[in-house]
């Protein structure tokens, strides 16, 4: 297994590579940064320009090699080049991805955990009202988007605070500044943050509920009927047992890979919630970059979004040989 | 019990979403026959006006009808939906039950394209290739197919990779059938519940993703229009001016709601191993084990004998 994992880490990183230069390439190609530093105001005159182009390694008069080159050498080094204003663009990823994961951990544990239980809940009271319920609500959720769903909480949050008089929800922003100055410091800064935290983690755990609860019903309902479920029972199990140990276990087997990618994904698809609740993580990063024409910007989210898949793989496959022998078997 | 007696427990569903599809498609098809203003209309007399007889929905800030916009913006959902789930589902169908069943180095080479493009951030891939590719729909649409097949692939690879040794396969192959008709005579039956299920989510994924590249500006280009950018119109001012908002968000929770409804009724009324479970809660009533058709019928007397015989031939 040891063996098998470490080639399959080999294959990542060759992966890994290619996909960030995929990226840098194509983010070059087709954005322009230079537009976007002539409409500044007062406009820069055109040497200005081109070396601050140049300095920043985004002039497109440089042949898309070197630049490739300059940038590659960089990454090698541990150094993701400058952003647009001229920052560096290595310590503004780590405070991003710490906003992005603060954000996102609370709200994926939360739904993937919700969802598989009530998926495999519903699948074994099939058809009846607790299974109804929670499947009509599972489809409800699911067709609405992200940024329909956020403004929907806000409305709620608006009328619950407006109702309480209290401010229970707060939704611009992680914190409000000076909210740890009062009596309680420490403790009303803390309080203030779960406050931010709410409606967020709200919408990321209500959408990713919703899918595992349909994934999982799906995958239980194709165990429920299965010999080894039969089996089970045939050797005393009650019915509850026998689905809980034998079928939930095989029926989340498959679960474990949409599990693992999907939090990969998720660092970077939060960026509506990170837009919309104006958290300053990695998504709305991305999707600042892309319409600033920020290139080397661009190429580092993608080769974060492209690490953090990876490594999600990596989980997906240590998993996938825990949970199924067959798989571990065929590995040696 | 009363799910046999009612046939086929999945109908009402399958029926009810298939209706309002069609509703669907007909107000967006049919609506801007009778609706006095084109989506590109323009009325300078009405600025941010509330839903009134002149305009069935309200007008935007820059005095466009809503009604108009949204209708508009519903026949590109639809369409975008619909093609990009019926590409990337067959994409992953075959990429998929290929590499699992052939294994080897097609296995290899398949899933190893399946992983570049995972790790590939689509959107990041999606937002910066479609206005350079020209902006226009179906172009979006090859893109959102090209990147939402990969995680389906690799799940229908693992469920091909273990029904490649069941019973009926090896029967098949040992018989002299080619690797094509196994597939799909033996292998893709299946895997059919797993596709229509990931249809039906691809279908709201493809909807939902156009509409939020739209919503950031990357997707369906003004002037023309999606139901994404009508709802980014409203940013910042949904509860203030809620028929900038309500009427586009709702009608797109509708369509994806209805293919939801449509596609997951369609599972259960497909799937032959359901009804005799959902008919049967007691083991005594399962005790006879449905049609003589059913190859689990088959395989459950001999899966003692089976389950050697596959760790020996992959070991």
């Amino acid at each position: 297994m040891a063996g098998f994992l470490l080639r399959r880490l080999a294959n990542y990183a060759v992966l890994v590579v290619l996909a960030a230069s995929l990226a840098y390439v194509l983010a070059a190609c087709a954005l322009n940064p230079r537009a976007n530093l002539m409409d500044r105001s007062p406009r820069p005159s055109a040497s200005v320009v081109e070396t601050e182009l140049t300095r920043l390694n985004l002039n497109d008069r440089t042949p898309l090699p070197r630049r490739y080159l300059t940038w590659a050498d960089g990454v090698l080094h541990g150094d993701f080049g400058h952003t647009w204003e001229g920052q560096s663009v290595n310590g503004e990823m780590w405070r991003r991805a710490w906003v992005s994961l603060r954000l996102l951990l609370g709200g994926a544990v939360l739904g993937g955990v919700l969802g598989v239980l009530l998926g495999a809940f519903g699948a074994m009271r099939r058809d009846r009202f607790p299974d109804r319920a929670a499947t009509f609500g599972s489809y409800l959720l699911l067709s609405v988007p992200v940024f329909v769903l956020a403004v929907l909480l806000q409305y709620t949050a608006e009328r619950v605070n407006a109702m309480t008089g209290a401010r229970l929800f707060a939704w611009v922003g992680e914190s409000t500044p000076g909210a740890g100055d009062g009596t309680f410091g420490g403790l009303d800064a803390f309080a203030d943050r779960v406050r931010h935290l709410l409606l967020p983690t709200l919408t990321i755990a209500f959408g990713q509920a919703a899918l595992y609860a349909r994934y999982q019903r799906g995958l239980m309902l194709d165990v429920l009927g299965a010999d080894f479920v039969r089996t089970a029972r045939a050797k005393g199990l009650t019915r509850r047992a026998a689905l809980l140990r034998h079928g939930l276990r095989t029926a989340l087997i498959p679960m474990t890979t949409y599990f693992s990618y999907t939090f990969g994904m998720l660092l970077l698809g939060s960026m509506f919630t990170e837009k919309i609740f104006g958290w300053h993580g990695m998504g709305e990063w991305l999707v600042d970059s892309i319409s600033r024409g920020d290139v080397n910007v661009v190429a580092a989210t993608a080769c974060f979004a492209a690490v953090t898949v990876l490594l999600a793989g990596v989980c997906s496959d240590v998993l996938y040989g825990i949970l199924d022998p067959r798989v571990r078997t065929r590995m040696r | 019990m009363t799910g046999a007696m009612r046939g086929r427990p999945g109908r009402g569903r399958a029926i009810t979403g298939a209706v309002l599809l069609l509703l669907l498609f007909l107000l967006a098809f049919g609506g801007p026959l009778v609706s006095p203003w084109g989506w590109d209309d323009i009325d300078f007399t009405a600025f941010l006006s509330p839903p009134t007889a002149q305009h069935w929905f309200g007008t935007t800030q820059s005095g466009r009808d809503v009604f108009a916009l949204t209708l508009r913006g519903m026949q590109k959902s639809l369409i975008i939906g619909l093609s990009v789930a019926v590409l990337s589902t067959g994409l992953a169908a075959v990429v998929g039950t290929v590499a699992g069943y052939l294994g080897g180095w097609a296995d290899r080479a398949l899933m190893w394209g399946v992983d570049l493009l995972l790790v590939l951030p689509s959107f990041l891939v999606v937002a910066v290739l479609s206005p350079a590719l020209g902006g226009s729909w179906q172009a979006l649409v090859a893109l959102l197919a090209a990147f939402l097949w990969m995680v389906t692939a690799r799940m229908v690879r693992g469920m091909t990779v273990s029904l490649r040794e069941r019973e009926w396969v090896l029967a098949a192959r040992f018989l002299g059938v080619g690797a094509c008709r196994t597939i799909v005579r033996h292998v893709l039956p299946h895997l059919a519940s797993l596709l229509l299920v990931d249809a039906a989510v691809n279908v709201s994924v493809a909807i939902l993703a156009e509409s939020g590249l739209s919503y950031f500006g990357f997707g369906v280009r003004p002037p023309d229009t999606s139901l994404g950018t009508v709802i980014a119109e409203s940013r910042g001012s949904a509860t203030v001016f809620p028929w900038l908002f309500g009427f586009a968000a709702g009608l797109l929770v509708l369509i994806v709601l209805a293919v939801n409804l449509l596609a997951d009724g369609l599972r259960d009324v497909l799937d032959p191993q359901l009804s005799p479970v959902s008919a049967a809660p007691e083991p005594s009533a399962s005790g006879p084990p449905g049609p003589s058709g059913r190859p689990d019928a088959a395989d459950g007397t001999r899966a003692g004998a089976g389950r050697p015989a596959v760790e020996g031939s992959a070991g």
